[in-house]
């Protein structure tokens, strides 16, 4: 395989591990003040993050880092180009990490406004990053309401789902039905949402608008070509309905783990297609080769990956084994 | 004024601020490390109060040193989208690898620490805290050997309009980063001895006037004490070390730091103006007295003939006294170190002077790192990769004035509200003390239920 392939993909693998992990802990803040009645319930539900979140959120930092070193000017046109939204989303995981930490050791009188922090962190960087890779794909105001609606509301049901699964009692009953709630709002977002993402990661609307060069359309540029017109894109847009489905049926049978697995599996497949059509033109009038870094940057960055990486999964997965248990009151 | 130097003010901010925290995570974490071990080797319970007490100070700083680096790591993109393209190849693998394998250590084996003390075996929980130490000072090493890059160049040739990276290994051992990651990293092991010494300064005054001081403190103390005078010795050695690297890598840089404005043999070393060293700063930065220093006026001559008309001088007051506040802080609070482990030598209670002029020891070395990046960032301008590229050739194009006044405007509210809520938070912790009694965690192995209980001690 081509370097820059490679490299494409390992990104594409970052960034799918960051939205499956900081989902749930986005979607955790973001019910917080709705599963949590009282002050030791919230505190309660946060503990299920507690260890967690913030290593999952050093897979947004390695993703940016990994863009950064093997696609520097993916890495500055993004970032250039979404200047606003991401402030929005560095306020938002400012504000959320700050509260995240200090509700412990604030007075019991300021942690309301903890929780609030840690619920206005969660619910604007969610929404702004779905907002975002909406906008980049289509390149419309509409698509990123819709990119940022569907990711929040995902957002909701992942974390609903794994707070019924990591807590006890009433907590994990109220998580449930929250879950349930959540699915209201994502089963028809994601039904006009992944379609629409499909044919464009198959070649349709997104080559179209690559090809002019319109604002904030990336995606495929040469429609029709390689693995293009593909239907495993078509395939995985709806097996990510399907899962998503397949959750909402299991929380309802209180299979909790197994639901887990479907929301974890629903958002891999989304994140998948989402850079199966970035993977020519990751941004307007830019492709992937023009970005890369030169073939002896990758090359080392590939031998000190390819060491690494086992032993940062590993102690990550072992971090999980360790806080496996519920958490009770 | 113009989107670029909203950009510069925005980048000196959000750095300065994020450097305001990271020297205490960097020397606080490896001190806690150093209690938790106390703990285990002796067994005695004050190393677990301790542990525990600089432990929560630790995580108050912890979060805003976490929160505020990633705005690092995106700003690049952001505001120097120019700068980022150009030296990606080089400059973001170092950032890439610090994440890879600093950032993940730190973050995930600090929430084990935090998470664990009665899930884990005794031992492993120790390690986790070692584990996230080392991931910290790990993480210093690479962000300085990209900020080394910048200053000194090595390792790339410039193709298509990009630098290309050619060794990997001459960017991790350039000699810049060499002598600046043991500066930096000894100068936050002084910070944050500095910030354990007016810590047990305080509780030791505090204290004696409701009775007696806990012993401990003055444990503490002398700990912190060996800390910052053994990490003293560090900074001046490589300070040293600097200023000869500077003499030949970044020349315009030593002349400002010295207000040296014409070349000269066997120059003298300006104290403050008026009061010069003879052949001083020859000296210093060759090891000669007779080595002739280049001055701002006859480089910035060079300069011109070499890269074309321009002003190649940077800001000549700032970085002149930057570099004399960074040496007279952060040395006055390695001598009261030293004169403090005079003071304490065999069993000598703390005497009451040594307890306030502990608290200097907070502010002084503080204000002397912030004057060497002052020295060190300013003094390199106009470059921002010296002899290669411009700052002002760097910044993003596409980003407008607005945007960047608008998101400075965002940052610098929310910093200086946090930087209020942190010092309070901090200071009332101090003030409290530590928890009065500790339950001793059970080491042993859960074994037992399917849940889990709460321990509100140091999390949620
Ligand atoms: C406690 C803090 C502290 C103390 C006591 C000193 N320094 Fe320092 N110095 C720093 C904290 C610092 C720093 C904040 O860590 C800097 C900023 C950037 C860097 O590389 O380290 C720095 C930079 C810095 C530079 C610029 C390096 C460059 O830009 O390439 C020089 C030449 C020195 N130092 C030299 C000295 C000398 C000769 C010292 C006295 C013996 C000294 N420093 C004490
Ligand atoms: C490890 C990396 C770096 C650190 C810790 C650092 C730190 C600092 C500090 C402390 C200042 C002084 C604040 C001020 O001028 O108000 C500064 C200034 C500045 N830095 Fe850096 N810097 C780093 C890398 C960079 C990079 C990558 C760029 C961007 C291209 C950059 C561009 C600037 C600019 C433009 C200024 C303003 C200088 C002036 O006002 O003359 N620096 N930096
Ligand atoms: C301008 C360049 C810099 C960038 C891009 C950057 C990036 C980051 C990021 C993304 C984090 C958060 C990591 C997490 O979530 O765990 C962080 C924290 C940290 N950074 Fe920076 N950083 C910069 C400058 C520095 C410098 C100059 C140092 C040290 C000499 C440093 C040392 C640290 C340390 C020790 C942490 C751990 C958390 C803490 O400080 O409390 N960084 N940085």
């Amino acid at each position: 395989m081509e370097l820059t392939t490679f490299w494409f993909l390992v990104i594409a693998f970052l960034w799918t591990g960051y939205f499956v992990l900081e989902g749930f802990d986005f979607g955790v803040g973001a019910l917080l003040p709705l599963v949590g009645r009282s002050d030791a319930e919230r505190g309660q539900a946060l503990t299920t993050i507690g260890p967690v979140w913030d290593g999952n959120e050093v897979w947004l930092i390695t993703a940016v880092g990994a863009m950064f070193a093997a696609f520097p000017a993916w890495y500055s046109g993004l970032l250039s180009g979404y200047y606003l939204p991401l402030v929005l989303v560095l306020t938002g995981l400012i504000v959320r990490g700050v509260a995240l930490e200090w509700r412990g050791k604030v007075r019991p009188g300021e942690r309301a406004l903890c929780d609030a922090g840690i619920v206005a962190g969660s619910v604007v960087a969610a929404c702004t990053w779905g907002g975002v890779f909406g906008h980049l794909l289509y390149g419309s105001a509409r698509a990123a309401v819709l990119g940022g609606a569907l990711s929040l509301a995902v957002a909701a049901l992942h974390g609903g789902v794994f707070l019924s699964l990591k807590t006890t009692g009433p907590l994990r009953a109220r998580a449930r039905r929250l879950a349930l709630a959540a699915a209201v709002a994502v089963l028809p977002l994601a039904a006009v949402a992944l379609p629409a993402l499909a044919s464009l990661a198959a070649g349709g609307a997104g080559a179209a608008g690559a090809r002019t060069g319109g604002p904030g359309t990336a995606g495929v540029g040469t429609g029709g070509a390689g693995w293009t017109a593909h239907p495993v894109v078509w395939v995985a847009a709806v097996a990510a309905v399907a899962a998503l489905a397949a959750a909402v049926a299991l929380v309802w049978r209180r299979r909790e783990g197994w639901a887990f697995a479907a929301t974890a599996g629903a958002i891999v497949l989304v994140t998948g297609t989402v850079f199966a059509s970035l993977r020519e033109v990751p941004l307007p009038g830019l492709t992937l080769a023009e970005a890369a870094s030169g073939p002896y940057t990758l090359g080392m960055l590939t031998w000190i990956g390819l060491v690494a990486l086992p032993f940062v999964l590993g102690y990550q997965a072992w971090t999980y084994w360790v806080f496996r248990r519920r958490v009770t009151a | 004024m113009d989107a670029l130097d909203l950009a510069r003010w925005q980048f000196g901010i959000t750095t300065v601020y994020h450097f305001l925290f990271v020297p205490l995570t960097i020397g606080l974490g490896i001190f806690v490390a150093g209690l938790q071990t106390a703990w285990h080797r002796t067994g005695k319970a004050h190393y677990l109060r301790l542990t525990r007490f600089f432990g929560k100070l630790f995580l108050i700083n912890f979060a805003m040193g976490v929160v505020t680096g990633i705005v690092q790591e995106f700003q690049f993109g952001m505001n120097w989208s120019e700068y980022s393209t150009f030296v990606g190849d080089v400059f973001g693998a170092p950032l890439a690898l610090e994440a890879l394998l600093a950032f993940f250590l730190e973050s995930t084996f600090l929430g084990l620490w935090i998470f664990g003390w009665e899930r884990l075996p005794k031992r492993v929980h120790l390690a986790c805290i070692w584990a996230a130490a080392l991931g910290s000072n790990l993480s210093a090493y690479f962000i300085l050997a990209a900020n080394a890059w910048m200053k000194h160049p090595v390792g790339y040739e410039v193709t298509g309009g990009r630098a290309r990276m050619t060794d990997l290994w001459a960017v991790l051992t350039n000699s810049t980063a060499l002598a600046q990651v043991p500066h930096v990293v000894a100068a936050s092991f002084v910070v944050a001895g500095g910030f354990v010494i007016a810590v047990c300064g305080y509780r030791i005054l505090r204290e004696r006037r409701s009775g007696g001081a806990d012993p401990m403190w003055r444990a503490s103390l002398r700990g912190a004490l060996v800390m910052t005078a053994l990490a003293g010795a560090l900074v001046a050695g490589t300070g040293d070390m600097s200023g000869q690297l500077l003499h030949e890598q970044q020349p315009m840089k030593l002349a400002a730091a010295e207000g040296l404005r014409h070349d000269e043999k066997g120059a003298a070393y300006s104290l403050v103006p008026g009061v010069e060293v003879p052949k001083g700063l020859s000296l210093l930065a060759a090891h000669d007295p007779d080595a002739v220093v280049q001055g701002a006026d006859d480089i910035q001559r060079r300069f011109a003939q070499k890269f074309g008309p321009g002003d190649y001088i940077p800001n000549l007051p700032v970085v002149y006294w930057s570099f004399r506040v960074m040496i007279v802080f952060g040395l006055s609070t390695v001598a009261l170190s030293l004169a403090g482990l005079w003071a304490l030598r065999r069993r000598r209670p703390v005497p009451r002077w040594l307890a306030r002029a502990g608290l200097a020891a907070l502010p002084l070395p503080l204000l002397a790192v912030i004057a060497g990046w002052l020295l060190s960032e300013i003094g390199r301008q106009p470059w921002v990769v010296q002899g290669e590229l411009l700052t002002a050739a760097a910044v993003s194009p596409g980003v407008s004035l607005r945007d960047v006044a608008i998101s400075l405007t965002i940052f610098t509210v929310l910093y200086g509200v946090l930087a209020v809520a942190e010092v309070r938070l901090l200071a009332r912790h101090v003030k409290a003390g530590p928890d009065p009694v500790v339950p001793v965690p059970d080491p042993r192995r859960p074994d037992g239920p399917e849940t889990a209980p709460l321990t509100p001690t140091l999390m949620y």
